[in-house]
């Protein structure tokens, strides 16, 4: 956040809408799902910022546009100070193996008719490197992610769910990256196993200077890994702070409401909950002006008519609402 | 605060009559890798009116366990011992035309994936109004007239137009609304919620959380409530069970577990989730992963993923026994435990 170094990645108006399918033997488009909607957020080397949401808000569309696994509708990805939003499939080959993604289900994310050697394998390959660099580096990841040599000859069907998410650990490893886009990584596993992998991509952080997007559902795994976190409605950041600040006191009746309804294995603490009202709108047709207002207990005539923007402070906490809390 | 005599007067009335009656529950299914014992001797007791929490992680046997007490777990699945008794009646014995009785009338149930468990060829209306027609003889205009009030009282706006809706035409949480609304359209008294708000945004969570309080308020419906989250059990329920590998390890009212656990699991499982007001450097985590069903260890089934393990662990199978008013744990590197003569003994020694 300092001018002194440039972000690793400075994401900014990033936009993307899918075409629903309609008309003429549904040749033709009927307007767009607006997933992710003008979008902006930087993330420095070695900083986590995580994302948070609900179903629909755009969070795990966000992740994936980061590594070009989906192609922008429009807006700006500089990584390193090249925007790769702009690069075709040929320029973006080389820089790939700087930015990764793990997958919230590790059993749909491995190739079950691969030995882990060789899914740690693939990505090496193809980046060019020597097959005895290949093979030292595999003993080097599965000693890294917490598994034994032996388990290089074995197949994804072999593990349990956590294993196999220290597998895609290890694959998103392989190249060296330096951010990681982290989907719900943990949501899919039990308690005792998720607290197990956060550990381990923390440890794994702390070694190597990793930055991580950790999208997530969960606000205290978010909590517990992130710097700072950014919260998500109908395609649009509505909240961005130091998690501290966002945790303790956040400003926007959204994050407070989504706050308040997480459940704490705290019996004697009762807590004042905040209610919302009704579903998440359309993304295909987000309300006028405000996109929360239609569920706001706040809502005055300005934000059915006015989008407010994303507005920061002095102390970098950033909030789009009309009436936000100090 | 649990006095002495606050328990005393609290298994009392347990002792009275609970409305659920569950005793030395063993059920088994047969894989292609041979039979497994996915509950294994499990035994606990639910007041009228009471909400219960059964928690625990995949494969601990919680989902068996609900599924039996209405005999849903399957083809594959075998009730080898023990009885599940409904205000006196045992639900594992009555024939078939009784249990079908049972189900949606006396007792109401709700699963994780309402998409799912609604029929999507069948309107709302339809749905809810079925279970009324077959166990309150209603005929079908006065069962979609009762099915339209039950969907406003499930807070589903515009009900009357709502009942020529199909599922796919809600949203989650208004399906899972349904799906109450048709779990408790004979206000039935036990309801049984199988992960019900799993797969719900956090928001829509507590309104579902909510609803089901007001509505058991009302009703006097007792709830037993599965799930994997603990704060949702924290939350709401009064008590809770906590089952490790088809075992129950620890059962207590919500206060004492979560402030005095008593089993290191649920000691570990408690302190592997990241707290929301404290910042950690690293979370505490229970190492290794859960037996296979196949190849359960002798002696205490937690033993090998213990932190506090004793020899002793390994080969003596420690039962449930009462360590404070109202509180029973499995374990017996606990000071006050102590095993009944012989009884422990003969477990360990079973001939496998």
């Amino acid at each position: 956040m300092s001018a002194a170094s440039p972000p690793l990645l400075a994401v900014d108006g990033l936009v993307k809408h899918f075409p629903i399918r309609g008309g003429f033997m549904g040749l033709g488009t009927k307007g767009a799902v607006r997933a992710v909607d003008g979008v902006s957020f930087i993330i420095a080397a070695g900083e986590t910022m995580g994302l948070v949401g609900e179903s629909g808000c755009g969070k795990s569309t966000t992740g994936r546009l980061l590594v070009r696994l989906l192609e922008p509708t429009a807006g700006r990805i500089q990584f390193d100070g090249t925007d790769i939003a702009a690069l075709g499939p040929r320029q973006l080959r080389p820089l790939r193996r700087h930015f990764q993604i793990i997958a919230q289900d590790p059993y749909g994310s491995l190739n079950p008719r691969m030995r882990v050697e060789d899914i740690l394998r693939e990505p090496m390959r193809i980046a060019g490197l020597k097959d005895t660099e290949q093979g030292e580096r595999v003993a080097r990841l599965l000693d890294h992610v917490g598994l034994a040599a032996g388990h290089a000859t074995r197949f994804p069907h072999e593990f349990s769910g956590g294993q196999r998410q220290r597998i895609a650990i290890a694959r998103a490893l392989t190249l060296r990256p330096r951010f990681i886009v982290c989907d719900e990584p943990v949501s899919a596993l039990d308690v005792s196993v998720q607290a197990q992998i956060i550990n381990l991509l923390r440890e794994l952080q702390r070694e190597m200077g990793l930055a991580y997007l950790f999208v997530s559902h969960d606000l205290s795994v978010v909590r517990h890994i992130a710097d700072r976190v950014a919260v998500m409605y109908l395609g649009r950041i509505v909240e961005l702070a130091p998690k501290r600040r966002l945790f303790a006191a956040p400003r926007h009746p959204y994050t407070q409401a989504l706050l308040s309804a997480v459940p704490v294995p705290r019996p004697a603490r009762k807590r004042q909950r905040i209610m919302l009202a009704g579903d998440v709108p359309n993304p295909a047709a987000p309300p006028p002006g405000c996109r929360f207002h239609t569920r706001c207990a706040r809502a005055a005539d300005v934000c059915r008519a006015q989008d407010p923007s994303l507005q920061q402070d002095t102390e970098g906490r950033a909030v789009a609402c009309h009436f936000p809390d100090p | 605060m649990a006095g002495p005599g606050n328990g005393a007067s609290a298994s009392a009335q347990d002792s009275a009559a609970p409305l659920l009656s569950v005793r030395d529950l063993r059920v088994a299914f047969d894989t292609r890798r041979g039979r497994v014992v996915a509950v294994d001797g499990i035994s606990f007791d639910l007041d009228e009116g009471e909400t219960l929490g059964i928690v625990g992680e995949s494969g601990c046997g919680k989902s068996v366990t609900a599924l039996s007490v209405l005999r849903l777990a399957g083809r594959a699945a075998h009730i080898l011992s023990g009885s599940i008794r409904l205000a006196g009646r045992d639900l594992l014995t009555v024939s078939d035309a009784e249990i079908q009785a049972v189900r949606g009338g006396e007792v109401g149930m709700v699963f994780q994936e309402p998409m799912t468990s609604l029929n999507p060829v069948f309107t709302v209306g339809e749905q809810i109004a079925e279970p009324l027609m077959r166990h309150r003889r209603l005929s079908r205009r006065a069962a979609l007239d009762r099915a339209a009030e039950l969907l406003d009282k499930v807070g589903i706006p515009t009900p009357r137009a709502r009942l020529a809706s199909y599922p796919h035409e809600l949203s989650g949480g208004m399906r899972q609304r349904v799906m109450i609304a048709m779990a408790l359209s004979c206000q039935p008294r036990l309801l049984i919620a199988d992960e019900p708000t799993t797969a719900l945004d956090v928001t829509v969570q507590a309104q579902i959380l909510e609803l089901l309080a007001g509505l058991q308020q009302e009703f006097g419906t007792a709830i037993m409530l599965i799930t994997h989250d603990l704060g949702v059990v924290a939350e709401f329920a009064r008590r809770a069970v906590v089952m490790y590998a088809g075992r129950i390890v620890e059962q207590a009212e919500v206060g004492a577990l979560f402030e005095r656990p008593l089993h290191p699991y649920t000691e570990g499982l408690l302190a592997s989730i990241p707290p929301m007001e404290e910042d950690l450097d690293s979370l505490r985590t229970i190492e290794g992963t859960v037996p296979s069903p196949h190849a359960m260890p002798p002696g205490c089934r937690f033993a090998p993923r213990c932190a506090a393990v004793r020899p002793a662990c390994r080969t003596i199978d420690p039962p449930l026994l009462a360590l404070a008013p109202g509180h029973q744990a499995a374990c017996i590197a606990h000071a006050d435990y102590r095993l009944p003569a012989g009884s422990g003994q003969a477990h360990a020694d079973t001939p496998a």
